[in-house]
């Protein structure tokens, strides 16, 4: 089976959640879900929460990672604040399913 | 069933002459055309026409090349099979009944099926040396910054480039000479690709040269691989480059650390496909809530909502010490991890892939083992450095990539040593 180096890692991904304290269940599932915005039906939750478990799981690995100091090379990227041409609003506006008058119509802000 | 490498096959005439003049260039669907429909893959933009040409298009129109389509993909660029993507999977021309890899695996296919000369993929944790790797041709994963990301679909920022692909070294490097170099647009773009000239390395002697071979990235791969891979390693080495061995204890968590960092910035960024500007839309009847949760329900494949899902749980309350920050130390210790091994060889080497191009369909039921078939590509993303996936040979029929690692703007240095490599 040429898979088989994967597998050892999946299996010892497995091992780790054995002795793992995180486990994910459907309400976990579903309230991540409704944070993220997305729809889901029972069956997806099912799937999910048994899939969630097993992938974190496997980042718990990451509790072993020591703390490093690391040396930021990051620099602001700043331009000068001038008008400049952009998209017209016809073609801001061209790939909207629903506009009114000029601006993008969307559902009632609650 | 046909190689399905383009989702929409249109041909875009060059506006100048040069180095791509009588080149055909197939670019990735997740790179926006003027005009031209832009799906990622996905359902949620499978209507999306695009108002402007992303950077690297302009730049490949003045160079005289005539784009011929826009080229399969997994869905936002998340999988390594090109089998997430809404319009089908791509089959591989170089293995046929086998995955091409992913995600830009409808690109590396175009380029081996002859369907074009040279391409563009876009590469977050393996997307263009994967396909590369498995459908036998060259990709190059350039150094963060040094090719400019606007009008790139945004999946996980920090991680992500544009790179070529192409049948010869020559080829990949040429097009990147064409795409690099400093943008406007772009605020995380530098200068280290201005004035490039990395087609002209392919020709140099590398009778100076010190490979690192990564033994950490040996350990877990198939036999079959490694025996290719072991191969081209004598064959430099007989061709006067010296050959050493590196290990990087940092390794061992790569993939936990790209895979909490990728998801926690899918999350971010896919936030702004609510069905009201572009998309799949949920109507503008009713609660705002309900409609962006059933355009996104609607829009979005099971690997898209997974990760979406999996990054919102990363960077919740209580979570985001455990899984988002201990993946930037990670992050951190594997930069390094490499920074300290480039002082003593000038590119690093491993298989580009620890497997074979699996077959259509084995895969895609279990996410984990697709997420560790990104072992030895992921690190390269973390560290920002530039990699190249040069074919070594093939086993079981199968084509097996050798990646080459440089130090940051290293291009011309995995460059020279993949074309040792390709002779």
């Amino acid at each position: 089976m040429y898979l088989w180096s994967i597998e050892t890692l999946t299996r010892r991904a497995r091992l780790l959640h054995c002795m793992s304290e995180s486990s994910v269940d459907g309400e976990a599932v579903k309230h991540v879900a409704e944070l993220a915005r997305i729809e889901l039906d029972d069956e997806d939750v099912a799937e999910f929460a048994e899939q969630f478990d097993e992938i974190l799981s496997y980042f718990d690995a990451l509790d072993e990672v020591p703390a490093v100091d690391s040396e930021t090379e990051l620099v602001n990227v700043m331009r000068p604040d001038e008008v400049e041409s952009s998209l017209s609003q016809e073609e801001a506006l061209a790939n909207a399913e629903e506009t009114e008058d000029g601006y993008f119509k969307g559902p009632t802000v609650s | 069933m046909s190689t399905n490498a383009f989702i929409t096959e249109e041909t875009i005439e060059p506006d100048g002459n040069g180095p791509l003049s009588e080149l055909t260039v197939a670019v990735k669907d997740n790179i926006s055309t003027a005009g031209v429909t832009t799906t990622c893959g996905s359902a949620m933009l499978e209507d999306y026409v695009p108002p402007y040409d992303a950077t690297v298009v302009s730049k490949i129109k003045a160079a005289g090349g005539t784009i011929v389509g826009k080229t399969n993909m997994d869905e936002f660029g998340m999988g390594g099979t090109t089998e997430t993507s809404a319009f089908g999977p791509t089959e591989n021309p170089a293995a046929p009944g086998h995955v091409p890899g992913g995600s830009s695996g409808g690109s590396a296919a175009a380029v081996a099926a002859g369907e074009a000369d040279v391409a563009i993929g876009s590469d977050t944790g393996g997307s263009v040396r994967n396909p590369a790797a498995f459908c036998g041709v060259v990709g190059i994963k350039p150094t963060y910054g040094l090719v400019s990301r606007y009008g790139l679909v945004a999946y996980a920022n920090s991680l992500e480039q544009i790179g070529p692909l192409a049948n010869t070294v020559e080829d990949a490097a040429r097009l990147l000479d064409v795409i690099s170099g400093p943008d406007r647009n772009d605020g995380t773009t530098n200068d280290g690709g201005a004035d490039s000239a990395y087609a002209a390395a392919v020709d140099d002697k590398i009778d100076t040269l010190t490979v690192g071979v990564i033994t950490d990235l040996l350990e877990g791969a198939d036999d079959r691989v490694v025996d290719v891979f072991e191969d081209r390693i004598d064959a430099l080495e007989a061709a006067g480059a010296t050959i050493e061995e590196v290990s990087l204890d940092s390794l061992e968590h790569a993939v936990q650390a790209y895979y909490v960092i990728a998801m926690s910035e899918a999350s971010s960024n896919l936030a702004r496909f609510d069905g009201v500007r572009y998309g799949t839309s949920g109507g503008s009847d009713g609660n705002w809530n309900e409609s962006f949760a059933a355009a996104r329900e609607a829009g979005f494949g099971p690997e898209v909502k997974r990760r979406i899902l999996l990054g919102t749980y990363a960077l919740s309350a209580g979570y985001h010490d455990k899984y988002y920050k201990k993946a930037q130390d990670a992050r951190a210790w594997v930069k390094q991890d490499f920074d300290e091994a480039f002082k003593s060889v000038d590119v690093l080497a491993s298989p580009t892939m620890p497997v074979l191009p699996p077959a259509l369909g084995e895969s895609l039921s279990d996410p984990l083992q697709l997420y560790l078939m990104d072992a030895n590509t992921v690190p390269v993303n973390l560290a920002n450095l530039p990699a190249i996936s040069v074919p070594a040979g093939t086993a079981d029929n199968r084509p097996v990539g050798l990646q080459l690692i440089g130090p940051k703007f290293g291009e011309e240095t995995i460059i020279r040593a993949a074309s040792a490599i390709e002779r």
